[in-house]
């Protein structure tokens, strides 16, 4: 991975809160990572830690009100997007980011061909007429693997399975071209068969268009087949950074410890039971003063209640959150 | 779609023969006695000719038979033959008569139906075009000063009724300001600007009332429709698409949100035949709903089965319409 080179896209701290009647939920805290060009971003976290969340901020699609971002700075092509009018971001997104969600039978309009659905963004962003953007659109759905495209664009998304559908939606992400394709459990409604599909022909689709990819889920199988890079979520901050590789070899926090003994193995001795994280992770009303996983957490101590840890280095390109050292079995002195 | 809509056509005759029966049934069993109006001089054994002749002393399965063969055979043809000037009908082929005025009943229909398409139609219209963009912006500014607004208005226009608003915009507008007519004048002709302004001013009263009526109803289920579809994941994708606000709520949310709303229209099409019954009177508007009641009134038992019979023709066909129009917004729904 070249580490040297500018990233394309590169959060610092931000922090998004909701409002709600019932008072503030602090959603993101402070949280930062980079994406390299052409690199695939793995994001983990279980329901609820803030990885949907934001992405969605980075780029305007939270609904607001109620959700609010609330400081930080993204910079992408030289900008800042938290400050850049709505009109800038709408001639970014679908242009130079692409999305992926994460339900394909709800996610595509129900009373318009997928042609159509297919043209907007090709109409809107690289000003083509209709007949440069079928052309386009038949290139794409070639690109994706649906066959016989001059006909099926002229389908209703009802006409298709879900993981054809999930095909369109790659197609419409990927229609102009973008730098970075941020894909949100894109494989997490399809079963099984589908999904491996899927995740092949999305590693496929990098190799051939380069572009970089910011992939959430919650299926740690997934990144360790796909991913360059894992962040690690809890509790709407990032609590472990590091290459795939390395994170599955040496997980140091212990909620990534924790996630991957959930994950059962086929090989080697079987384990009597898998191993549950207990408890629910926390929502936050105030940005949180001490580490949100104590409460779940084996090793915690009494720092974790006073004070919530930075990530600090704990290896190359790999840092945690966290104030034990899993290692030495003490308590870090930072 | 032409399959499906023949055969909802051919659905629809056994329906409306059963809903004629009831008709007849419900109207003719109605204690009422057509001489009854006739002033009192009149000998009994006069009366007794005069309900012979109008052929009451024939069984009631005669009498519902030869209602059907007048409908749905006799008129017709009668009706050809003043449109086209041909001859099919010949003159033991009696029409439909009312038995207050002896003039048929497709004539009187004919005299009512301008003064209620252009006061009861127009404020259809006018409803519409304005319930729908109130629904759209209540609905995408939820909660918002004009959604509450809106809210507010609609609940007063739905549960206000029209014989009040009528009479409040007659006592304010008629009697303290007198800036428009409270009795609609039927005569009146429309030829030069200025008495189009005065057919203009004379139809605003009862066109608001029934237009604001009618919007409250529509508005409600316009908002209601766009609230289900603001949420959707498709919205959502529209918007990583990059497209423009004004494109994702009135290209993607509109359409989907139309499909139940047209056929909430279409179905409320037939009440605009039907004539307003209470605001007609309120505003001497002489329209249907007026001879409805007039009729029913004078025990005119012709002309109210043949009214409202008409009334369920169009009931039964505006469903049909609404289903059909339902297939063409909805690519999903496939009738076959």
């Amino acid at each position: 991975m070249p580490d040297g080179a500018a990233p394309v896209l590169d959060v610092r701290d931000l922090q998004t809160v909701f409002r709600t009647r019932t008072g503030e939920v602090h959603a993101v805290n402070s949280v930062s990572f980079h994406l390299q060009p052409g690199e695939l971003l793995g994001v983990v976290g279980e329901s609820g830690s803030g990885k949907s969340v934001t992405m969605m901020s980075l780029i305007g699609l939270l609904p607001s009100p109620p959700a609010e971002v609330r400081a930080g700075r993204v910079e992408f092509g030289g900008r800042d997007l938290l400050k850049v009018r709505e009109k800038e971001l709408r001639a970014l997104r679908g242009a130079r980011i692409g999305f992926v969600f994460q339900d394909p039978m709800t996610s595509l309009n129900p009373v318009f061909t997928v042609g159509y659905q297919l043209r907007e963004p090709l109409r809107k962003h690289m000003g083509m007429d209709k007949s440069a953007a079928h052309k386009r659109a038949v290139e794409l759905m070639d690109l994706v693997g649906i066959p016989d495209a001059d006909r099926r664009l002229e389908d209703y998304p009802h006409q298709f399975s879900g993981g054809m559908r999930q095909r369109v939606m790659i197609a419409i992400a990927l229609a102009c071209d973008p730098e970075v394709l941020i894909a949100d459990e894109p494989t997490t409604a399809l079963d099984v068969t589908i999904q491996a599909q899927i995740l092949e022909l999305m590693k496929e689709l990098r190799q051939r268009l380069g572009m970089a990819v910011i992939w959430i889920t919650h299926d740690l199988g997934v990144i360790a087949g796909i991913a360059d890079r894992v962040i690690v979520m809890y509790g709407g901050q990032v609590v472990e950074q590091a290459p795939v590789k390395e994170l599955f070899a040496n997980p140091q926090h212990p909620y990534t410890r924790a996630l991957l003994q959930t994950v059962p193995h086929l090989e080697g001795a079987r384990a009597p039971r898998l191993k549950v994280i207990e408890g629910q992770p926390p929502v936050l009303s105030a940005p949180p003063r001490a580490c949100p996983f104590r409460a779940r957490c084996s090793h915690a101590f009494d720092r974790c209640a006073r004070e919530n840890p930075a990530r600090v280095p704990v290896g190359p390109g790999h840092d945690a959150a966290c104030f034990w050292d899993a290692e030495r079995e003490a308590p870090r002195d930072v | 779609m032409l399959t499906y809509t023949i055969r909802r056509l051919l659905i629809a005759i056994p329906t409306l023969l059963f809903i004629s029966l009831i008709i007849f049934l419900v109207v003719t069993l109605a204690p009422s006695d057509p001489t009854a109006n006739l002033p009192l001089s009149i000998p009994s054994e006069v009366r007794a000719q005069i309900r012979e002749s109008l052929g009451l002393n024939e069984p009631l399965l005669v009498r519902y038979l030869l209602w059907l063969r007048q409908f749905f055979v006799y008129e017709p043809l009668h009706i050809l033959d003043q449109a086209f000037g041909w001859s099919l009908a010949t003159d033991d082929m009696q029409r439909i008569l009312s038995w207050q005025t002896r003039s048929p009943v497709a004539d009187l229909i004919v005299q009512r139906m301008p003064q209620t398409l252009w006061v009861v139609g127009t404020s259809y219209i006018i409803g519409v075009l304005i319930a729908l963009p109130i629904g759209i912006v209540s609905a995408y500014r939820q909660y918002s000063w004009f959604d509450q607004v809106g809210t507010f208005v609609s609940m007063a226009g739905f549960s206000v009724p029209t014989f009040f608003t009528g009479v409040l915009l007659i006592v304010i507008f008629s009697v303290q300001l007198g800036w428009f007519p409270s009795i609609y004048d039927t005569t009146h002709e429309v030829t030069d600007l200025a008495s189009f302004w005065v057919q203009v001013k004379q139809m605003i009263m009862p066109v608001a009332v029934l237009a604001l009526y009618n919007a409250a109803q529509i508005s409600r289920f316009m908002r209601a429709s766009m609230l289900d579809n603001l949420n959707q994941d498709y919205v959502r994708t529209a918007r990583a698409k990059g497209l423009s606000e004004q494109v994702v709520v009135l290209v993607h949310v509109l359409r989907n949100s139309m499909i139940p709303v047209v056929t909430v229209i279409a179905l409320g099409v037939p009440t605009v035949f039907g004539g307003a019954i209470i605001t007609e009177q309120v505003f001497k508007v002489n329209g249907i709903g007026q001879l409805l009641i007039i009729a029913i009134q004078g025990g005119d038992v012709p002309t109210v089965q043949t009214l409202t019979f008409i009334f369920a023709v169009l009931i039964v066909l505006f469903n049909l319409v609404a289903d059909v129009l339902y297939g063409l917004l909805d690519p999903r729904i496939r009738y076959d």
